[in-house]
């Protein structure tokens, strides 16, 4: 399941999408992540019948991402983000 | 001086759209296995659905209140004034939605992306791959198979631009009952531009001034609507659509954003005899109703 979480508004998309498919719930990408975006969930909750523990954006900063991560975002010069590069099983990826 | 009374004016609440409860009584209870109840506490509305051994038994569907365990209270005692059952018969509860942590008889929740897709499985058919729920206050548009699981969703839950509760907003600015705002909106001469904005804080202020310019209700009723379906289309567009294309929630039932959506997406949206609201808890008393024959129950 792709689950988009964050929002769209007057200045843009700023979505994170987590391939749950390619996720098991590793944590590596809550460890990266210097502004403690993800958290891992023990059950999927938009998954009721998964069993096994998955990623997810933390519901505090589901409305916050633009400014969450922007820090890893510079205009220029943009070296891999933390979380996508934590993420072995490339299940991370950003809409902005 | 002329007195204005009070009571007379409040009573005129054009946003105030039906309250309904059902059940078919051509379903037993009595020898069922496992009765579950789904209760969907959103943001605007509540319902509660009722399955015996997953099939829908009986709906309510009424406005929240001001206090989520309350509204799910309420709203399950509305869906079970409509049957002879007894509140204890029920074997599993699952509460979702916005107030879905404050359904104090629950058993569990889960969230209402799943459940509504879930949902429009049951009420749409098997062949629906794209959910679009319009609630009171966010946007949902999810993909799923043939079993109603979730491939791919997106919800905008930060802004209620484009949403049910803008809706109310705007019956209530242009005193047209909620139910009439789909058919009126379509009385124009010509189709006028959308309001450059959905935002229901600005919208309102946009439509006064056109008022003001001298533009019809029924034109200031087109543009809303129209800017409502543009700001629904371009959420739909981020996670694409596939058919068959459904549409769940409040704002399912105005045609006025309906008819203007449905061009932009370019497929016919499934039609159906169900109460359209009721999606989300019916997602979830069908859930239960896995859960218990899973062996996943209440223990």
């Amino acid at each position: 399941m792709l689950a988009n979480y964050g929002y769209k508004d007057a200045s843009g998309d700023f979505f994170i999408t987590i391939d749950t498919d390619h996720c098991d719930g590793c944590g590596d990408c809550v460890t990266a992540c210097p502004a403690q975006v993800f958290a891992v969930l023990d059950e999927d909750p938009n998954d009721p019948m998964r069993e096994e523990p998955v990623a997810v954006v933390a519901d505090d900063k589901k409305k916050k991402l633009k400014y969450e991560c922007n820090p890893c975002k510079p205009g220029v010069d943009r070296p891999p983000l933390p979380c996508v590069q934590a993420c072995t099983a490339g299940a991370i990826t950003h809409s902005w | 001086m002329a007195e204005v009374n009070m009571a007379e004016a409040t009573e005129r609440e054009f946003w105030r759209w039906a309250e309904t409860n059902w059940s078919n009584p051509e379903i037993e209870w009595r020898d069922a296995q496992y009765i579950t109840v789904g209760i969907d506490v959103g943001s605007v509305s509540s319902q509660a659905v009722i399955a015996v051994d997953g099939k829908i038994y009986a709906y309510g569907n009424m406005r929240t209140g001001s206090n989520s365990p309350d509204s799910a209270r309420d709203v399950l005692a509305f869906a079970l004034e409509a049957t002879d059952l007894p509140a204890d018969r029920m074997n599993y509860c699952i509460g979702t939605g916005y107030g879905r942590v404050n359904v104090p008889f629950a058993d569990r929740s889960i969230t209402e992306i799943a459940c509504h897709a879930r949902g429009a499985n049951f009420i749409y058919g098997p062949e629906v791959r794209t959910v679009l729920d319009v609630g009171g206050q966010d946007i949902k548009a999810i993909q799923c198979d043939e079993k109603g699981k979730v491939s791919n969703f997106l919800m905008n839950d930060k802004c209620a631009a484009g949403t049910g509760r803008g809706m109310e907003v705007f019956a209530d600015l242009l005193g047209v009952p909620i139910g009439e705002v789909g058919d009126r909106s379509f009385e124009v001469k010509e189709e006028p531009e959308a309001v450059s904005s959905t935002c229901v804080v600005y919208a309102k202020s946009e439509a006064t001034g056109l008022l003001r310019k001298g533009w019809t209700t029924e034109e200031v009723l087109a543009a809303y609507c129209r800017a409502m379906a543009e700001r629904i289309y371009s959420l739909l567009e981020r996670i694409g659509v596939a058919p068959a294309f459904a549409v769940t929630g409040g704002l399912a039932k105005n045609r006025g954003v309906m008819d203007r959506l449905m061009p932009m997406v370019g497929l016919e949206r499934q039609q159906t005899e169900w109460d359209t609201q009721i999606a989300g808890a019916a997602g979830a008393a069908l859930f239960g109703y896995a859960l218990c024959s899973k062996g996943k129950g209440r223990q």
